[in-house]
Formats: structure tokens, sequence, C-alpha cells
């Protein structure tokens, strides 16, 4: 029978059928950090169990984590002890833990790829719905509750209801200008934020071969935002040789092995996905969102909608909530749009290839009078990388912070964040009612229209620059 | 986990859509390391006015509505992020059923590892139940897990689908961990063919 890629993971991850009950999968590789992870600890040490497979496991800091001043404690004491809290939990169980002051230390999500650490045809999970940004390697990776994380410490396995498949092909080749990011965006307004409900979408097509490893993780990390289960992109030579030569990479024979079983993953020609959508990438322009949900987006060169334009009751109502929280008016011109904050970052767009964009557009600008502007590397080696290149003072010369490494306002925790009222551009994923503050305005945008933002003080059309 | 009984409770109603899990239970909350207590921030944002009273436009703050266990909800509850403080502040708050058409992958199953009977109806039913509460707010409904029905006084009674794993554990309060450590052999024997097989996973 053809089979696709997921469908191929799954088989060869089952680890035993039983009657009357989800299957229980075998889970290859555990990402953890702080947030999602003590209570499970906890229900470990209450029942007398112990973690399965601790090589299994890579744990980080970064939700809670200061992007300055790290040298000083950290001086919320409940973040602080949650920290504290991590450390010991993986200290007692002989965990490989990139504390704060690690060299290695980053957002999960950056740091797991950046030490080779998931492969092709793996099963990875974290306590992090942003897991699916490993799909970029044809790994089958998505997030798990607390209780599931407890679970696979002591099993290594997880009962799963297999999912439906979904295939988004992108044809065609996108425009200088467009972005993953967009690519992203542009998806999760076409199905909605429950698009992707009960599936694992497979991304195919011209336009998602040509993206960079990078730009498939920023377009897998987004496969939740539309509800998904996980995104997947099938391995190929950039996948390998992004990997080749990494810390937790296979090496020397293992690497030959590994090279054919990972050559075997991609869909056969053949193979059924239960729903099929098909964009063109020459029709995405750089992405705003203006609304409160991931799917309330925009090409940069239209206006905010008017509720009485969805045809859906439940649409029109989001929208109407969407703009009274948002402090917008229908038919406003994106590129009216003032910002007041600019944060380039996280687990969607701080790798390297986003600030040498953003870095390129904001060279030689001044951040406008007003606006904030924020640039936090994934992670230590994100940040090491951009100072070789001399990225760190192009965006200083320019006006811009720059910053440590961590989660910072994409979910702001730590203490950066909007105050009520601020409206930002925002190179993350969620644009939900005070996810960066109470009463913040998130924009949704790429890194490069980011950086635009940022020096015009409102939003641009990049492609006019 | 408590086994889920059989129980007659007010239903409230939360007429939106795609309430996501940074509203259920706001970032500020997820520092704590223990799993209790998060009940008195559910909906916080939403739930409270800047100094700290009650917001009297939150439809869970209606006086109809307190000590309800059932919440009538819109479509994609619990879209976004996976932390699972989300339904352990439903449960902490006292809910101990949802009723919904839809609701996010990941939120679904954490439900039913708390205790939390996540119920799936279609969109016509739905709106039948919310005019029901509507039209008399404070209205207590029964559910029964066993027979995978729902009653009303307005006879708007309807059965449910469930998977018959989730109904079981639900019904017994069963652990999940001790669930699966009964096949820790055929655990083992999968990692032993897994390591010949994947030789490169294990160096």
């Amino acid at each position: 029978m053809k089979k696709t890629m997921y469908e191929k993971i799954w088989d060869s991850h089952r680890v035993v059928d039983v009657e009357g009950q989800a299957p229980l999968i075998y889970v290859d590789r555990h990402l953890m950090h702080e947030v999602t992870s003590p209570q499970a600890f906890e229900g470990l040490r209450l029942s007398n169990r112990k973690v399965r497979n601790p090589h299994s496991i890579l744990a980080t800091m970064d939700h809670c984590v200061p992007t300055k001043n790290r040298e000083l404690p950290i001086a919320d004491p409940i973040a602080r002890k949650q920290i504290e809290v991590m450390a010991e939990n993986c200290l007692e169980n002989g965990l490989n833990l990139y504390d704060m002051k690690s060299p290695n230390n980053g957002v999960i999500h950056v740091v797991v790829p950046e030490h080779g650490f998931v492969h092709p045809g793996m099963v990875v999970v974290c306590g992090d719905s942003h897991t699916a940004t490993h799909g970029a390697f044809g790994a089958l990776a998505f997030g798990i509750g607390t209780s599931e994380v407890e679970h696979v410490m002591a099993t290594q396995t997880l009962p799963q209801q297999k999912s439906k498949t979904m295939l988004i092909q992108v044809n065609g080749k996108l425009s200088k200008y467009a972005s993953a990011k967009d690519v992203a965006l542009a998806i999760v307004g076409k199905i909605g934020t429950a698009g992707g409900n009960g599936h694992v979408i497979e991304y195919a097509g011209d336009a998602i071969k040509e993206l960079s490893m990078e730009g498939r993780m920023t377009l897998c990390n987004m496969a939740i935002e539309a509800g998904a289960r996980a995104g997947l992109v099938a391995p190929d030579e950039k996948t390998y040789s992004y990997l080749k030569g990494r810390e937790f990479a296979p090496k020397g024979e293992n690497w030959d092995l590994a090279m054919a079983y990972w050559q075997s993953l991609p869909s056969d020609a053949d193979a059924v996905f239960d729903t099929i959508i098909i964009l063109d990438a020459a029709d995405i322009a750089p992405q705003v969102s203006w609304g409160t949900s991931p799917e309330q987006v925009i090409g940069v060169d239209g206006c905010v909608p008017a509720p009485e334009s969805f045809e859906n009751e439940g649409k029109r109502k989001a929208c109407e909530s969407a703009l009274a929280y948002m402090g917008l008016t229908p038919n406003t011109k994106i590129t009216d749009i003032p910002v007041d904050l600019v944060f380039i970052g996280s687990c969607t767009n701080g790798r390297i290839e986003d600030f040498r964009i953003a870095a390129e557009v904001a060279k030689g600008t001044t951040v406008a009078k007003g606006v904030t502007a924020i640039a936090v590397p994934g992670s230590y080696h994100v940040k090491k990388q951009a100072e070789d290149e001399g990225l760190d003072k192009i965006f200083i010369d320019a006006g811009w912070e720059w910053r440590d490494p961590g989660c910072s306002m994409c979910l702001a925790m730590n203490g950066d964040e909007l105050t009520k009222g601020q409206r930002s551009a925002s190179t993350s994923n969620r644009n939900f009612e005070g996810r960066q503050g109470k009463g913040g305005r998130t924009h949704l945008v790429s890194p490069a229209m980011a950086a635009a933002a940022a020096a015009a003080g409102h939003f641009v059309d990049i492609r006019n620059l | 986990m408590d086994p889920y009984k059989k129980h007659d409770s007010i239903a409230a109603l939360m007429n939106r859509n795609n309430v996501d899990t940074d509203q259920i239970i706001p970032k500020q909350f997820l520092k704590k390391v223990e799993r209790s207590g998060f009940g008195a921030h559910l909906f916080h944002d939403w739930r409270f006015n800047d100094d700290g009273s009650d917001n009297a436009e939150f439809e869970l703050n209606k006086p109809a509505f307190k000590g309800a266990h059932i919440l009538v909800a819109g479509d994609n509850f619990g879209c976004g992020s996976s932390r699972e403080h989300a339904p352990w502040a439903i449960a902490d708050y006292g809910f101990n059923t949802i009723i919904s058409t839809s609701y996010a992958d990941i939120f679904y199953n954490n439900c039913f590892k708390n205790g939390i009977l996540a119920i799936i109806v279609d969109s016509s039913q739905l709106d039948t139940l919310m005019a029901e509460i509507n039209a008399n707010e404070g209205v207590r409904f029964t559910v029964d897990l066993e027979n995978q029905q729902v009653t009303t006084p307005a006879g708007n009674d309807f059965t449910f689908e469930i998977d018959p794993f989730r109904k079981g554990n639900l019904l017994s309060g069963l652990d999940d961990i001790g669930l699966t450590l009964k096949h820790v052999d055929k655990i083992t024997a999968y990692e032993a063919q897994h390591k010949q097989t994947y030789p490169w996973l294990w160096a």
C-alpha cells in the first residue's frame, strides 16, 4: 500500500495495539523547558517512578529567563523558583540541561536543531505546542500536556490516536519579499485556526522545497496555529547537509545507515491524503495580522476588514471583538497602523537567517521616534554567529536593543512585555489577547516587515522600499 | 483522579468561539511548580477588573452560573498553547464537563487526563442548548457518562460519542501511566529491536 510520510513514521513507532485502547507509540526524543515540566517530575516522585531513557531528553530554560542583566538574580521570585526547580529536577534525573549560564542556552526549538538532536523519521515530543517546528526535518513532532510529559518520562511511549493527513501544496515561486512566515500566516488565514484540527500537515510543492531549513522550521512551527497536530516537510539534501557534523547527528558508519532510512521516508508518489489544499506562492504578499487570532491576517497592501464583510456569524462577532480590543477601525489601511514596539525573535523567527534578513532592512536606518525595537536571538549560538557577522552592530547603530536569548516577548513571561494599549510588530506566532502583556496589541509579521516597521513607525509594504 | 459520576448541575454558557488557552489561564500564572490552585486565576483577564474586583460583564460572573460544573462553549475551545494549566484551572474552578462543537487537539487530550469530560455536539445541538440556557439562566443539565447521555429540563436530550478508552478511564479514575506499564515487556522488546534498526539513535 502507498503510504504518506506520516503513516511511515507512525507504523514504525507502534509499540503495541491494545484492544479498546489507543495504540502506544514510541517516543525517540523528549524536549523540555521549565514551564510545563515541574508538575511532571513531581508526579514521578510521588509514584516512585524513574525516567526510563534519560539520554532521550534535552532540556533548556527559555520561557522565564531575563534577556538582559542575566548576571543578576531573577527579580520575580516565582520565576526564580521555577528555574531552580528545573535545575534540581535535571540534576536528580541525570538529564542534559542547557541552563541559563550555558553557552548552548536558548529557546528549546532553536537549540535542539542547532545540536542536531532531532533527525528525520523520529517521534519527538515536548510540553510545548511549538514542537511542531521539528517537522522541518521530517520528524513527527508534536506538543503534549504535562501529564503526557510524565507519561513519556516513565514509559518512553504515549497512547495516541492516529491523525488524519493533510497535504498543503505551495506551487510556484515566492516573491523576494515573501518569507516562510508569510506562507505560514497565509495558510492560517486560508484554512483558519481549526482548519487542521485532527490532522498532520505535510507541506510540499516547489515553494517549500526552495525554503531553507530555517524557513521550513518557521513554517512547521506555525502548523499548530492552523490547529494541526504536527507539520512535516520531506527530508532532502538540504536536511542532510544541515545535520551533517552536528553534535548529536549520526557519525561514521551510522551516518550511512541513517541516510538509507531517511531517504525511505518521503511520501510515496501515489499516497492518499485525507485533505488537500493548494496555494500559489506568487499570490502570497507580506502578511500582517490585524486581530486577536492568527487567522485574522491580511496582505500588507490590504485594509482592516469590516465585521459585515464576514458571512459567518461567528467570524463576524470575532472580528467585532478583535477590532475593539485592537483599537482599530474597519477599512484602515494596514500601512497606516502605527507601532510602539518591534520584537524580532522567538521559536518562529529567532534564527540566524531571520536576523540576517532583518539586518539587511535595518541597515542604515534609525528606529522611529517613540518606537522601542528589541532583537532577541533564539540562542547564544545565534547571538554569537550574528555578532561574528557584525549584525549586532547594524541593529545597535539603528537604535535597537540587542538582547540575550529567550522566549521573551513571544509570551511575555520574563518581564519583557507590552503595556496596556501598546501596539507591536512581532515576529512571534500568536496575537491572542494579552499574550504580550495585558491590553497589549500584537501584529504578527515576518522579520523583514518588523525591521521596516521599526524604521517607519508604522507598517510598510517592503515591496516598495 | 476521581471517578466521573452521573450528576446534574448548572450549565454555564460562554458563547464565544476560539477561546484560547492564553485566556483560560493567562501566562503570568504559569510559573507555579504545583498542580493546584489555578482555579482562582481561570479566565483572569476577562474575569477581573484592573482593580481586582469581579468584572460584572463577564459571563461566568453571573450569579445564575455560580457553582456550575458544566460549561457550554463556542467552537474550537482551548486552541493555542499546550499548557495543561488550562484544564487544571478549569477543573480546579469546579467544571468537570465541557460541551462544544470542537476542541483543539492537545487541549482535548489534556481534559481527559484531568477528569474533565469534553463532549462534542453538532452546531445545531449547540445552538439549541445555548438557547435553553439563555432562556433560563441557572438551568441544570444531567450528564450520564455511562449511558453517554445528556438530559435537559426542556427536553433537548442527546446522546454523544466518546472513545471507549477515554470513557473507561474517566469512569474508573484510572492512571494512564499504570495502564501503559502493564505493557512494559512489549516496550522493552520494542526498544531492543529499535536499537538494532536505528543504532545511531543509541550511539
